[in-house]
């Protein structure tokens, strides 16, 4: 049966054991002889192959196995898997916030207007809403680039969390995920072919969504390190040391970066470093996307969120109307947490007019984003204000979640460090701890030996012995010899210490049974 | 100096939407409207997308209760909601994680729910059996078949890859076709006996390709769009038995599915007919069949969810079709709306009452609405309408007089966009042109939405007639 696939990290191949076996179909390894597929393993896409998304990789794969298992009354040493892979609030029981609810819950049955249990400001936002959807229903096709107050909306916030920078609602789409919006940025800029074909720059550890789009864009992928020891902050030598690498067998033409950071921790940016990286950007004609999803979840004293796009500006016309960028927000993260309505939008700047006609061309094909995502967008960026009838209630729960997050990620830092073994970086922001770890190097070899990759052995184990799953650092790419795990920090604060607790008492184990 | 100077060529390539022109002009006189311009209409009737709600038909109440009722469960408490209603949220609450809505789901759905669309299709085939692991939930149907293409898709090689699809067919399919990099090989349905598909045109087709491309796969639409017709069971099987013979994966569009009212028609899946034929065909033909919440009845467009159901591929294939699927959650309102799709009010349920009445409703409008098109655009001599058999759409063939043509070759419009557009103009309807689906060289067709409110399509009707008259008369 086939295992995980194989994978290319940092240019080195973890192979494993099926890798001739890839070339055969099931059936044929099976000495079945095949009944003349016309779609095979051999003939499919092979851009197709190379697509992982470790988020919902083997790991979590083997997790949905176990819970099933646990379903049907096998005994296990823990009652239910805890689900740390992945970054879903609610699923940890996070609350919705009531008021985006009420608005949503107006818009879908509209005669609920006529109940006076709905507070006056969500019923006129869901008016609002209404009167621009067609056919006055969530449930008709919108403009694909969203609906257009919508985006007026978006461009207001915008320019109030930039401190009046403008922004106009023609350059704002809006998307179902803020990953879509990445792809389709991906999708338009890579071209080329051979020595030519567009290089990407990515961070590592990255999101796999990018990875997963570059593979399946057969882009060129370009690895550039966060600093481990200084709380992974970026720098510029190390920028330059990727690209001049990359020169060398692609066109590299495209810089993401996710500030705050994922997996790591939420950190965020100095203001020096965004704008040197802004500069290194203009030198070298990259155009920067600036995945900002976690924009709202920064809670670490001293730290701040600066949107690339307000630094730009702030730099002078010099870069401001000529550097090329793309920023995503999204609704599934911060406060929200509403993952579930996939609702994003993406706002791009100084792009060339013709180059945005071919986006919004290319964004029409996809018809529309999901209308409830859009109206749910509408209200993040258009929050009960301090003269309304719920800004009380909304002002409560928003800080409520904040600083259930802060104190969650306050918990983690302090339980991690006092493991030997396990290494934690402050948790800045973010819903992620992303703790290097430790292994004996009798693990190393014994996960080799199994052809598995050594912090993939590592989580295995500890989701087989108690139900964590977590995700390896190798699904986030990692430096050489280093290994690391990603875990939310969303499980409720109870819970969450015992997950903790569990984790410190596995890697104590661990360490020891390999020593 | 532009750093994107260098984009995509298969972007760049990519094919403007010939509605573009006319929804850019729509645009521009809602807001001349809007300003108080004087037309001789006071709105513009949009039909040029499948879309009933944005035509005026009302959604069915059932899901939108359902809906809000996840969406904002403090509404289960007290009488306002049925018992079935708050029963069915419940439920479907208690399969999300965390109890919300608002949360990711496993990759190809959520699985209670793709239980009960497994079920459907069961009950739909006459017993055929369906697993749920051969089924993946998306944020539409198109977005599924991109998925599929994708995979069959190899931009690399030489030859490229070819995938047969009908003419007429819905564009997005043909543009999502090119920009992947592939061939889209066109076979011609025959207007003149309904849009029916004849095998010799396939073999026509398929022929075509030899030295062009590598043909992998046969794209159908049934029922069809924007040609509204069903195919028969005969028909279907011999498409079956020709891709099995010349080693076509078959992608069977059937959104459409519960839109059949043609009185001598039935849905026939291609799954079920794929059943039938037997073996050895019906454990080795590889089929992809994609349905939505979108169409049908309840017309839930806005919620972007559909599904894909794989038919006897490759295991080592269905794993990387699930990695591909992993990078996109599908949302989980259209997720409901599915479950109340294939799982609607019965009889004895509290919900049931308005449930059929506002279904029957629906249906009337629709049936009426076929009768009164038919009526009036067959009784125009330059203007013909093929029985309409099911979809949501009537494809009439307009016969342009020559002078027509000229005037719309030197506006640089194709003669149905200038058609278009001029209706839209003097009569504020908006249509699409018969050039967005492709058509036989030196035809012209206009294609609108026919799920409407009966009153609406009167007014849309009445309008047309006029402006047909009118405008014939001109270039005469």
């Amino acid at each position: 049966l086939f295992q995980c696939s194989v994978k290319k990290v940092n240019g080195q191949e973890i192979g494993l054991n099926n890798n001739s076996k890839n070339k055969m179909s099931q059936e044929a390894v099976n000495g079945v002889p095949c009944r003349g597929k016309v779609l095979t393993v051999e003939n499919m896409n092979p851009n197709v192959k190379r697509v992982e998304y470790a988020v919902r990789g083997p790991i979590v794969q083997r997790a949905v196995q176990i819970e099933k298992e646990l379903r049907e009354g096998v005994k296990k040493p823990f009652t239910e898997v805890i689900k740390a892979n992945i970054g879903d609030a609610q699923a940890m029981g996070q609350r919705p916030i009531t008021f985006f609810r009420q608005v949503l819950a107006l818009c879908s049955y509209p005669e609920l207007l006529e109940d006076n249990k709905f507070p006056e400001d969500a019923k006129q936002r869901a008016r609002r809403i209404l009167d621009a959807c067609g056919g006055h229903s969530i449930g008709a096709y919108s403009a694909s680039q969203g609906i257009e107050c919508i985006r007026q909306d978006v461009a207001r916030y915008i320019e109030k969390r930039d401190g009046g920078i403008s922004s106009s609602p023609d350059n704002i789409y809006l998307s179902t995920g803020a990953s879509d919006a990445i792809v389709t940025i991906l999708k338009l800029l890579v071209c080329g072919e051979g020595r030519d074909r567009t290089g990407v720059m990515i961070s590592i550890p990255q999101y796999p969504l990018y990875s997963a789009a570059l593979a399946d864009l057969a882009a060129v992928q370009i690895n550039y390190y966060l600093d481990e020891d200084n709380c992974w902050s970026l720098n510029v030598a190390e920028l330059k040391r990727a690209l001049n690498e990359a020169k060398q067998h692609c066109k590299p033409r495209v810089l993401c970066i996710i500030n705050p950071g994922n997996p790591t921790v939420g950190q965020v940016q100095s203001r020096q470093c965004i704008e040197d990286v802004i500069r290194f950007a203009k030198e070298e004609h990259l155009f920067l996307m600036a995945d900002e999803v976690y924009q709202d979840n920064v809670y670490a004293e001293g730290c701040k969120f600066h949107s690339f796009k307000k630094v730009l500006f702030e730099m002078g016309p010099e870069y401001s109307s000529t550097v090329e960028m793309a920023s995503f927000h999204s609704t599934s993260k911060c406060y929200m947490g509403e993952c579930g309505f996939r609702g994003g939008y993406m706002e791009v700047i100084n792009m060339d007019p013709e180059v945005k006609a071919q986006l919004t061309k290319l964004v029409s094909v996809r018809l529309c984003p999901p209308v409830p995502g859009q109206a749910l967008l509408d209200l993040v960026v258009n929050p009960p204000q301090p003269d309304e009838p719920s800004y009380t209630s909304f002002m409560k729960e928003r800080t409520a979640v904040l600083a259930a997050l802060a104190e969650k990620a306050r918990l983690t830092e302090e339980i991690f460090n006092t493991v030997p073994g396990i290494t934690c970086n402050p948790v800045q922001g973010a819903m992620y701890t992303f703790p290097r770890i430790t292994l004996p190097p009798k693990a190393i070899d014994k996960a080799k030996a199994e052809g598995k990759v050594p912090d993939m052995f590592y989580c295995m184990k500890l989701l087989e012995e108690e139900g964590i799953c977590l995700v390896p650092g190798s699904g986030f790419g990692q430096k050489d010899g280093t290994f690391h795990f990603r875990m939310t920090i969303l499980p409720p604060t109870e819970k969450l210490k015992v997950v903790l607790q569990k984790i410190r008492d596995f890697h104590l184990r661990f360490t020891n049974e390999f020593s | 100096m532009s750093v994107l100077q260098e984009i995509s060529s298969d972007v760049r390539n990519m094919k403007q939407m010939e509605n573009f022109v006319l929804f850019r002009r729509t645009n521009e006189i809602k807001e001349e409207l809007r300003r108080g311009v004087r037309k001789s209409y006071r709105e513009v009737i949009d039909v040029s997308w499948g879309d009933p709600h944005r035509a005026g038909v009302k959604p069915l109440s059932f899901v939108r209760q359902v809906l809000a009722a996840c969406l904002y469960p403090e509404l289960m408490d007290g009488d306002k909601l049925m018992v079935d209603v708050k029963q069915r949220a419940q439920r479907l609450l208690g399969t999300c994680a965390g109890g919300s809505v608002g949360s990711y789901c496993a990759t190809a759905g959520i699985p209670q729910i793709l239980q009960s669309i497994s079920q459907y299709i069961m009950r739909r085939d006459g017993g055929v059996p369906c697993h749920p692991e051969n089924i993946y939930i998306s944020p539409g149907s198109q977005w599924a078949l991109t998925n599929i293409l994708k995979v069959l898709v190899n931009s690399e090689a030489s030859p490229r890859t070819g995938v047969l699809i009908p003419v007429p067919c819905h564009s997005t399919t043909i543009i999502s076709l090119t920009t992947l990099g592939a061939v889209a090989v066109p076979y011609y349905l025959r207007e003149e006996r309904g849009w029916a598909l004849e095998m010799e045109e396939l073999q026509r087709a398929l022929d075509s390709a030899k030295g062009v491309c590598n043909p992998v796969a046969l794209y159908m639409i049934n029922p069809g769009n924007p040609a509204g017709y069903v195919q028969s069971r005969k028909s279907i099987q011999e498409v079956i038995r020709f891709a099995a013979e010349k080693k076509l994966f078959l992608l069977a569009d059937e959104v459409y599915q519960d839109c059949v009212y043609g009185k001598e028609s039935e849905f026939v899946s291609y799954k079920r007919a794929l059943a039938e034929i037997g073996a050895p065909l019906s454990d080795s033909v590889e089929l992809a069949s994609f349905h939505t919440a979108s169409k049908g009845l309840m017309g839930e467009c806005g919620l972007r969810t559909g599904y894909v159901e794989l038919v006897n591929l490759d295991p080592a294939v269905m794993k990387h079709i699930n990695n591909l699927f992993s990078t996109n959650s599908c949302p989980i309102l259209g997720q409901i709306a599915l479950d109340v799709m294939v799982n609607p009010p019965q009889p004895g349920d509290p919900s049931y009452p308005l449930y059929l009445k506002e279904t029957q409703h629906i249906r009337a409008s629709l049936a009426q609405n076929v009768r009164r098109v038919e009526e009036v655009i067959n009784s125009f001599p330059d203007f013909s309408c093929q029985p309409l058999e099911g979809g949501a759409f009537a494809f009439p063939r307009l016969f342009l007089p020559p002078k027509a043509i000229e005037r719309a070759k030197e506006a640089g419009l194709q003669p149905d966009t200038f058609y278009c557009l001029r209706l839209l103009e003097e009569a504020g309807v908006l249509f699409s042109p018969g050039t967005e689906y492709g058509q036989k060289e030196g035809t012209y067709h206009i294609r609108f939405c026919i799920m409407t409110p009966t009153d609406t399509m009167e007014e849309i009707l009445r309008r047309l007639s006029a402006f047909h008259e009118q405008f014939m008369k001109e270039f005469s």
